[in-house]
């Protein structure tokens, strides 16, 4: 009966799940993005955090503050994450993101920046209403500042409401070189664009605005003004 | 160990390769004495993931002489074992608002879904009463028994002698059998 018991006891002893050295070991690749290399690094449930090389620096450097950061272990990945070479590449979506050491706001903001179609921008205090937090424009800025996933969650899409292209986490000129390269018109940022044949305002980026003749296109300062004159917020971009 | 010399030198040369090298030599024997410490298989897993990267952290701030001079897996263990502990105290004081239920002080009998299919209905009763005994008992049956540690790493695993390892390890083993013996000798 001892030996019963005891060769039971060893049976309970079950094998750790494959997952689990994943969740423990993080680890990072070095690949081509759109303004350079980027360093990034992935756990278990997606990548973590994406630097351009330029800005990160050194390597060892940027593996270090990740260690010392989040304090956990990082090694070299066999290979790139899926989806990440396409994502960066702007030809396919992106890998999974693990954003779960942000806040809920932060990860409701990134959420809503994700969904902001390429060739296109949103001002902060868009983003803050879609969060649903329509005062924290603010915070929105601190968020996005911070952006974990840079590229993947295309912060850069996100400008002044006057207009202005505002701050980027890698500087200014990033960001005005990604918005170029999708095709953003810089110096037509500010206000809205109306249709006078359908009635429709739109942020002047969104699809529906760019399509609009010049002979029809008629510019507001604000959505209240937009409202006055008889036109709808499109559904698209729901200025 | 015997690779546990290596698993040190590799530490001291590379922390993070080294550690990588550790969770795959020990994250069996974490993982088995996590899921006898709590109730789901996935708690056990969190668990086991909560107290590795813990395990990391306590070496970034350790000297390579003190690196050296590690016994990995009492030492991982330990570390394991007062995560649980903590766990438990903090969901004593701030109930989980997240719909799961909170953590038992004792692991329950039901067995998860991601439970061995080959598990016996005597492993599912055994790990049942396994889960009712004294803490202390528990522990040195789970290690001892379980994991198949040497009666020294109990020791240093539970902070005692060998012979108060040793003895724990027996009054648990008695329980159990004593528990079991009604249904086996009818």
């Amino acid at each position: 009966m001892t030996d019963t018991l005891l060769t039971a006891l060893r049976d309970l002893a079950e094998p750790a799940p494959a997952t689990l050295a994943d969740r423990v070991v993080d680890t990072w690749v070095r690949v081509p993005g759109p303004l350079g290399e980027v360093f990034a690094v992935t756990g278990a449930r997606g990548v973590r955090l994406l630097r351009p090389a330029a800005h990160a620096g050194d390597l060892d450097a940027f593996l270090e503050g990740y260690r010392a950061r989040h304090g956990r272990p990082v090694i070299p990945a066999a290979r790139a994450p899926r989806g990440l070479l396409p994502a960066l590449s702007g030809t396919g979506p992106g890998p999974d993101l693990d954003l779960g050491a942000l806040t809920p706001f932060a990860r409701e903001v990134l959420a809503v920046t994700a969904r902001i179609p390429a060739g296109q921008t949103r001002p902060y205090g868009w983003v803050a209403r879609e969060a649903g937090h329509p005062k924290a424009v603010r915070a929105v800025g601190t968020v996005l500042a911070r952006n974990p996933v840079p590229l993947l969650v295309p912060c850069h899409r996100v400008v002044r409401g006057d207009g202005d292209v505002g701050q980027y986490l890698s500087g200014v000129p990033d960001k005005v070189a990604l918005l170029e390269r999708e095709g953003v018109e810089l110096a037509h940022l500010a206000g809205l664009v109306g249709s006078d044949t359908t009635g429709v305002v739109c942020f002047p980026t969104c699809h529906h605005a760019r399509r609009i003749t010049t002979a029809h296109r008629q510019g507001f300062a604000s959505l209240e003004r937009a409202r006055a004159a008889g036109y709808r917020p499109c559904r698209d971009c729901r200025p | 160990m015997a690779d546990d010399e290596q698993l040190r030198a590799a530490l001291v040369e590379d922390l993070d390769a080294g550690f990588e090298a550790v969770v795959r030599a020990h994250s069996d024997v974490v993982h088995a004495v996590a899921r006898r410490t709590v109730s789901r298989a996935a708690d056990a897993e969190d668990l086991a993931a909560e107290a590795l990267l813990r395990a990391y952290r306590a070496l970034r701030g350790y000297s390579p002489a003190r690196i050296e001079a590690l016994t990995l897996r009492p030492w991982l263990l330990t570390i394991l074992l007062n995560t649980a502990r903590n766990d438990r105290r903090d969901a004593a004081r701030r109930p989980r608002t997240d719909g799961v239920a909170p953590v038992p002080d004792h692991p329950a009998s039901a067995p998860g879904p991601a439970e061995r299919a080959e598990s016996t209905e005597l492993g599912d009763h055994l790990a049942a009463l396994l889960a009712e005994l004294p803490v202390a008992q528990r522990t040195a049956v789970v290690l001892r028994h379980v994991v198949d540690l040497p009666v020294a790493e109990v020791a240093v695993v539970l902070g005692c002698g060998e012979a108060t390892a040793r003895s724990h390890a027996k009054r648990g083993l008695d329980a159990l059998r004593a528990r079991l013996a009604p249904k086996e000798t009818p």
